[in-house]
């Protein structure tokens, strides 16, 4: 009797520790499942079949390859830009559950304390300035030039945001939401102002960035792609600290979190891999608010489990986002962040209001 | 080995909320500290548990100054149990709890872990909250919560072992709980049963106890030692039977405080309009 009274007090302890572990696993396959899928998809219809031979013949296991024009596809067209799907959809998604435990608010995301904002407005304004701004090195450094300054957008507003929201030694979040809103406006107006600025070739490249893309700039997207996976890296492992600064700061603090050092580091991580984002694809909104909500749908409020399945939620949203964009209006293609507001508004809209029913019964 | 504060300023804006406090826990032993409102008690509580730093004078825990101990090692040897602690997220009551033992997630087990968050949830008589989401609790229910996770915190990695003897240096450490005005929000019989575990933590387990309290009958039962504070200062201080005394509660509240005999044995202190 008292045996299986333990096994199921045992069993329901375990139970939810379980649920949250396989819907992590159930992501990750879901992730493959998105990325084979989207693989095949596009202005040429590869099959499933056809990806997974040339996959296998790529690592080495199957023997023989797929038809070299599909073959070129794959590997020069679509599996980069899958890549750069997953690393920024990851990188988008695990920054915003960051800055929501963070700022302790459901409603944050990488947007809203200026950060896009501001790397979007370095960007532009090497766009349509850079050859005034560069001078004679513009041509030597011009592919760089952009990614370089959407980096150094995001990492000023971090640093501005940083300091000015400091007050008697401490960091305060609702001041640093304020500030947030602040650089917002002023970066707009900037991004606005070059736009006016802009001729209508810079006006095209400025349209791209401000709807996002995820074509890439080729082998100059590597250092921001890199800076991405050792954010993400360093961010995924924040779990605990976070459940606890959800109790509010002094109670971190009582649990033995240094707060002030984890507040900095979050922060300006977080900054990183959005400017990094930013510098590769333009804004791409609604990632970083929608990816956690979904998750802690399913595995609850716990950061031990909502930030690594938020990573892999975002890629699985921006990498099927991706695919509907490159199928939809073929043979061209549409941005990818009007994909993701166009399907994603609506389907969170729709999700909250189920949600939202369902707490007050 | 205790929790001391020796010559403790606090100034904000140039104004004193603390001066020259002098004030220590001893292990042990609940040490009460009263006062009226605006005296500086939870500015006092603040600096003690190491969330805000003295601006004069030096905090010592466990002969260790504050300032160099980090917050881990702070955290296994003190809990905090706040006065509202928000939450907006939808944790359940037992995760809640369960986030107590975050100091000790590097030595401790999970199985150890749950164990003493359903010991702790049962003593803070939260057993029937425990799959509820935090949220949703009463101001009452939460108080409780935050009590159940401060003792999980308090009990670190004793008992641990079959032997019960210290197995690391950090055991052999004085342990100390400090709890800001635990029975506000209570029913009755849940004031007295936190007052008690809080007591009862001191008297078996030799935690040294530091409570916000402002029922000077709750003071006569359950604490060794009190402090008054008025304005920032400590203006009496010392066992419970020298410190009780009407004349001086009186002074200091600036309303009417009598002592009455208890028919059932003891007095009691009761206060009336002026």
């Amino acid at each position: 009797m008292i045996t299986v009274k333990q096994m199921v007090t045992a069993l329901q302890l375990q139970l939810p520790v379980n649920r949250s572990a396989l819907f992590l696993v159930l992501l990750m396959i879901g992730l493959c499942a998105a990325t084979i899928m989207s693989l095949g998809m596009g202005g040429v219809e590869i099959s499933v079949r056809d990806v997974f031979v040339h996959l296998g013949q790529r690592i080495g296991v199957a023997e023989v390859g797929i038809d070299a024009f599909d073959a070129r596809i794959l590997d020069s067209l679509r599996l980069p830009r899958i890549m750069r799907a997953i690393i920024i959809g990851a990188g988008l998604g695990l920054a915003g559950a960051v800055m929501q435990s963070l700022f302790r608010n459901p409603i944050a995301d990488p947007g809203i304390i200026g950060v896009s904002a501001s790397a979007a407005l370095g960007a532009v304004s090497m766009i349509v300035a850079g050859h005034l701004i560069l001078g004679s090195y513009y041509a030597a450094f011009g592919p760089y030039g952009v990614p370089v300054a959407a980096f150094g957008g995001a990492v000023l507003a971090t640093v501005v945001i940083s300091i000015l929201s400091r007050q008697d030694g401490r960091t305060d979040a609702a001041i640093m939401l304020l500030i947030g809103v602040a650089i917002n406006a002023i970066a707009f107006a900037g991004v606005g102002v070059f736009t006016y600025m802009a001729d209508d070739a810079q006006l095209r490249s400025l349209t791209f960035w401000q709807m996002g893309a995820l074509s890439g700039n080729g082998a100059t997207d590597l250092p921001a792609l890199i800076v991405m996976v050792l954010g993400i890296a360093y961010l995924i492992r924040l779990g605990t600290p976070l459940n606890l600064f959800l109790l509010g700061e002094a109670e971190a603090r009582h649990l033995g979190v240094e707060v002030e050092h984890l507040k900095r580091r979050a922060t300006v991580i977080t900054a990183l891999v959005v400017g990094a984002a930013v510098a590769v694809s333009g804004i791409i909104g609604f990632v970083g608010l929608v990816a956690p909500h979904l998750v802690r749908l399913a595995t609850g409020p716990d950061n031990r489990y909502v930030l690594p399945a938020s990573a892999m939620g975002g890629a699985i949203i921006l990498t099927a986002a991706d695919a509907v964009a490159r199928i939809i209006v073929l043979p061209a293609e549409l941005p990818i962040g009007l994909v993701t507001g166009i399907v994603g508004g609506p389907f969170f809209l729709g999700l909250l209001i189920v949600e939202k029913k369902r707490r007050r019964l | 080995m205790t929790l001391m504060a020796h010559k403790a300023d606090f100034k904000a804006r140039g104004r004193y909320l603390l001066r020259d406090v002098s004030i220590a826990v001893e292990p042990g032993e609940v040490l009460a500290i009263l006062g009226p409102n605006g005296a500086g008690k939870s500015t006092l509580l603040k600096v003690l548990a190491g969330e805000l730093a003295p601006s004069g004078g030096k905090v010592f825990q466990n002969g260790r100054p504050l300032s160099t101990i980090s917050a881990l090692d702070l955290a296994q040897e003190r809990a905090v149990m706040p006065q509202a602690a928000s939450m907006t997220f939808p944790f359940t009551v037992f995760d809640v709890v369960a986030l107590g033992r975050a100091p000790y997630r590097k030595v401790s087990t999970r199985q150890f872990d749950q164990k003493q968050v359903s010991r702790a949830i049962k003593l803070a008589d939260i057993t029937h909250l425990a799959d509820r989401a935090y949220p949703a609790l009463s101001g009452g229910e939460k108080q409780r919560v935050h009590l159940a996770r401060a003792l999980v915190q308090l009990w670190g990695m004793k008992d641990a072992n079959q032997t019960h003897g210290a197995s690391d240096g950090s055991i052999s450490a004085a342990r100390f709980l400090l709890l800001d005005e635990p029975t506000a929000g209570l029913d009755v019989a849940h004031q007295h049963a936190v007052l008690s575990l809080a007591r009862r933590e001191a008297k078996e387990c030799g935690v040294g106890v530091l409570m916000i309290l402002h029922d000077f009958n709750q003071v006569l039962s359950y604490a060794d030692q009190v402090a008054v504070l008025s304005a920032g200062e400590v203006v009496a201080q010392g066992s419970v039977s020298d410190v009780m005394i009407p004349e001086l509660l009186s002074s200091v509240f600036k309303s009417r405080i009598r002592s009455i005999n208890d028919p059932a044995g003891g007095v009691v202190l009761i206060s009336q309009s002026a």
